[in-house]
């Protein structure tokens, strides 16, 4: 089968390498108009086709690398690294992206997939999805290079091959780490399609509202997915890495939320140039930093520049990549050199206070967090360069830095929505923020009588002052969408004479994208109120003899035992804790500690208990060697529910925002003049 | 004092909210944080796990025990935070921080971000203001300059005829 994958490997480099030569001299030959001896429309369907087999013959590899996981074949360098004989099926799959080779061949298979879908959908537009699909097979030659000749995944082992294989790393033995990769790399490789239709469009001056329509729902959906892997991602540091948070500002982290950051920027300034024909440039270039961003990420942690606790894979492919990305960045400056003034815009911004302005706002502060992150990112790397000291750059950084710039962007989802288009008058400015101001105070009165306390012995407490301020923030938010969606219910309430709920359903069908959106931006104030729970985290550790007691909140944790259990895969030892509240009991939680056999390492399996107050979160860190007693350590984590809530909430505007407007039959009957208008038609369809 | 002088409703009601905040902060004042907590969340632990030291959670740590010791003997000796700081530094290094200083080249660290987005800002605002000087054009006055080829205009108009998409929506919010 290594063999198989090998051959694989090696046709789909052909294939891809014929896509892009052929596609490019078609796409020459149709520009300039030259004669030649074949057709160059035939020539592009070619090149087309052989996109299509590159994807086939890299599917190939991807099935030869999961069989070989599946029949334990341990000739396979990779398969002896990353499993072994008793790893139970859904972690057989998670083999493929747990190493760096694997994760190289999803990366690759995922291109050729989501270019295998655009080239079926080439009838839309054949010469633009020509374009799109050469420059899709030049990202995808890049990557059977890296495959073929820095990072082999079929490499075989010299020497007598083991009857069992290293296993997989304990940390990735948890539910998430089957789904949580794979989302995240469709979010990445996602990035490429609205990439390759920029990149695309604009060397054939193709008009750029046409482009960024036809790549919106590639767009959305990519970012639904890396959205979906980021929180993924957070919820396995949460319930593994057992340290009680889900955000470390980890390097790892961090490059998978930069291209998100410009990524969301991308999808609010894209209206501005579909309504208004503005921001054409900018928009160009946010989907360019976006796919090289996608590209930064891996260039940075796998290539060793900066170290993470969640590279699980580092070698020397950095170059690869920092080659390639140099690549891109010349072929992007060249060609936007060369046709800008295609990218000329249609209109300006006329007033300070306006829809516009707020998308340009909303764009800034969004690429500002980028930038924080990247500069703190590689700034161990510049301080090391520079005065030859490297220094850590950590949560207290990003807290003080970060946060501030987050609380200003949950500020304009709320305000962007209540400005008009153009401009706007301060009776207006009036009319629409009385009711989230109000909200905003109210929630601030609120906190503070309940014993939120931004002041701590004459100090200000940042962590509660950020807090407060966001959940007034996420108060006036709230308010601001309620209230629009109310407005739009309440005329069409008093037109159909539906009840308000069923008016907004009719209203949110009637311009999904519109307030698909809006749901969207309730789910991250959702999120931000979840985050901002954080300040008021709680923990206690103890150790813990039979019948011993710690408090921690409400809750009294009482040991009643420990157990031990085994199996193929690994040996654990529990813990059993009663939790009582006001003397009741109420449930057992049951912390574990694992030992895998084939690799020898320890993890921990943390015990949560979820309710939308908060998280009781129990660690078994193990047993004091002295006394043989088991240490635990207890959180009380507010408000972490609402966090995956609000993905939830995010996800499903996003797929509502993907779904076609429902078109009032209003608009779309033709009734003669003659005729009288009937109250169905008046009414609208649904 | 006349009618001249009374203030409107909404100015008090103003005045009373920003009172009653005033009141809730004070009433908060005196409660006592832990230092050790605090201080702890401010450095590294140093065995590798890249954790704050508040937050290592590895039994048999070789390190946290004995920083989370020496970081309690810095607090009992009534040393300043910058005193046990400087201590860890001249012992583990400047790692040991779990964020830049503000001096020397590390201060930059921290201001380059406001820097980049307060100069950011202000060319926004600036070229808002200018475009607004400009009254708006519409989409023709601007468009025609840029395509003066017909042969270009024609063709871009024959894509948009030619694809079914429709862009006259009014996506977005």
């Amino acid at each position: 089968m290594a063999a198989f994958g090998s051959f694989c490997l090696l046709i789909a480099l052909a294939l891809a390498a014929y896509n892009l030569l052929a596609g490019a001299l078609a796409l020459r030959l149709i520009a300039t108009g030259q004669p030649a001896r074949i057709s160059p429309e035939r020539l592009a369907d070619t090149a087309r086709r052989a996109g299509i087999a590159g994807f086939w013959a890299v599917t190939g590899a991807a099935f030869a690398l999961v069989y070989s996981v599946f029949t334990n074949d341990f000739s396979i360098t990779y398969i002896l690294d990353h499993s072994n004989r008793a790893l139970p099926i859904p972690y057989k799959f998670a083999a493929l992206w747990s190493g760096q080779e694997g994760s190289l061949l999803l990366w690759a298979w995922l291109l050729g997939t989501y270019g295998f879908i655009l080239r079926l959908l080439h009838k839309t537009d054949v010469k633009l999805y020509a374009y799109a699909g050469s420059i899709l097979a030049g990202i995808q030659v890049f990557f059977l290079l890296v495959l073929n000749f820095a990072a082999p995944p079929f490499a075989l082992l010299k020497g007598a091959v083991p009857p069992d294989g290293n296993g997989l790393n304990p940390l990735l033995q948890y539910p998430e780490m089957v789904i949580h990769p794979p989302m995240l790399y469709l979010g990445y490789v996602g990035f490429s399609v609205p990439f390759a239709f920029a990149l695309g469009a604009l060397m054939m001056r193709y008009p750029g509202e046409k482009w960024i329509r036809i790549t919106r729902a590639w767009t959305m959906v990519t970012w639904m997915f890396l959205t979906c892997g980021i929180f993924l991602g957070m919820h396995w540091a949460y319930a593994v890495l057992g340290w009680g948070g889900y955000w470390g500002w980890d390097p790892v982290e961090n490059a998978s939320f930069m291209p998100w950051l410009t990524g969301t920027a991308f999808l609010h300034s894209v209206m501005m140039q579909e309504r208004k024909g503005m921001m054409k440039s900018w928009n160009v270039w946010l989907i360019f930093s976006t796919f090289l961003l996608t590209m930064l990420g891996t260039t940075l942690t796998r290539g060793g520049l900066v170290s993470s606790v969640h590279a699980f894979a580092q070698s020397s492919i950095g170059t690869w990549f920092v080659v390639f990305m140099g690549i891109v960045l010349a072929i992007c400056i060249f060609t936007y050199v060369l046709q800008r003034g295609h990218l000329k815009t249609e209109h300006h911004l006329e007033s300070l206070v306006s829809r516009e302005s707020s998308f340009l706002f909303n764009n800034l502060v969004l690429l500002t967090a980028c930038f924080v992150i990247l500069w703190g990112t590689l700034f161990p790397i510049i301080s090391e360069y520079v005065q030859g000291t490297k220094v850590t750059v950590g949560a207290p950084f990003y807290n003080r830095v970060a946060i501030p710039i987050g609380l200003f962007l949950l500020f304009l989802t709320g305000v962007g929505p209540l400005l008009p288009w153009r401009a706007t008058s301060f009776k207006a400015i009036k009319r629409n923020f009385v009711l989230p101001v109000i909200a905003l105070w109210a929630t601030v009165i609120v906190c503070l009588a309940v014993g939120v306390k931004p002041w701590q012995n004459g100090a200000i407490d940042t962590g509660s002052f950020y807090a407060l301020v966001s959940f007034a923030v996420a108060a006036a938010v709230l308010t601001a969408i309620g209230s629009e969606f109310l407005r739009g219910a309440s005329v069409i309430s008093r037109q159909t004479g539906r009840n308000l709920l069923a008016a907004t359903w009719l209203l949110t069908r009637r311009n999904t994208r519109r307030y698909g959106g809006y749901l969207v931006h309730i789910g991250v104030v959702v999120v931000v109120i979840g985050l901002a729970g954080s300040a008021f985290n709680r923990s206690v550790e103890s150790e813990m003899a039979l019948h011993d007691r710690i408090q921690i909140g409400p809750y009294t944790l009482v040991q009643v035992g420990a157990t031990q259990d085994s199996n193929d895969n690994y040996n654990s030892e529990y813990t059993m804790l009663d939790v009582y509240k006001g003397g009741k009991r109420l449930f057992q939680m049951t912390p574990e500690k694992r030992f895998y056999l084939a690799s020898g390492q320890p993890q921990t399996m943390v015990a949560i208990h979820s309710v939308p107050e908060w998280d009781l979160y129990v660690v078994y860190e193990g047993t004091n060697p002295d006394t043989a007693q088991p240490i635990i350590k207890a959180f009380l984590n507010p408000l972490v529910g609402w966090i995956w809530l609000g993905l939830v909430v995010m996800v499903v505007g996003t797929l509502i925002a993907l779904v076609p407007s429902l078109t009032p039959a209003t608009a779309s009957l033709r009734v003669p003049a003659a005729q009288p208008v009937t109250e169905a038609v008046l009414k609208g369809g649904d | 004092m006349g009618a001249s002088t009374r203030l409107p409703a909404w100015v008090k009601a103003l005045e009373a909210t920003f009172l009653a905040v005033a009141i809730c902060f004070s009433l908060g004042a005196s409660s006592p944080t832990s230092r050790i907590d605090t201080l702890s969340h401010r450095l590294m632990c140093q065995c590798g796990c890249a954790q704050l030291l508040g937050e290592c959670d590895h039994v048999g740590c070789p390190d946290r025990d004995k920083e989370l010791a020496e970081l309690t003997a810095g607090i009992a000796s009534s040393l300043t935070d910058q005193q046990i700081f400087d201590t860890f530094v001249a012992k583990y290094g400047a790692t040991v921080l779990a964020a830049p200083t503000t001096h020397g080249f590390d201060l930059v660290a921290w201001i380059a971000p406001f820097a980049v987005f307060g100069a950011a800002l202000l060319l926004t605002i600036l070229l808002i203001r200018r475009w607004g000087g400009l009254g708006g054009k519409s989409r023709a006055e601007f468009t025609e300059p840029a395509f003066v080829d017909p042969a270009e205009r024609e063709r871009i108009e024959r894509i948009r005829r030619e694809t079914s998409i429709d862009t006259g929506s009014s996506g977005g919010y």
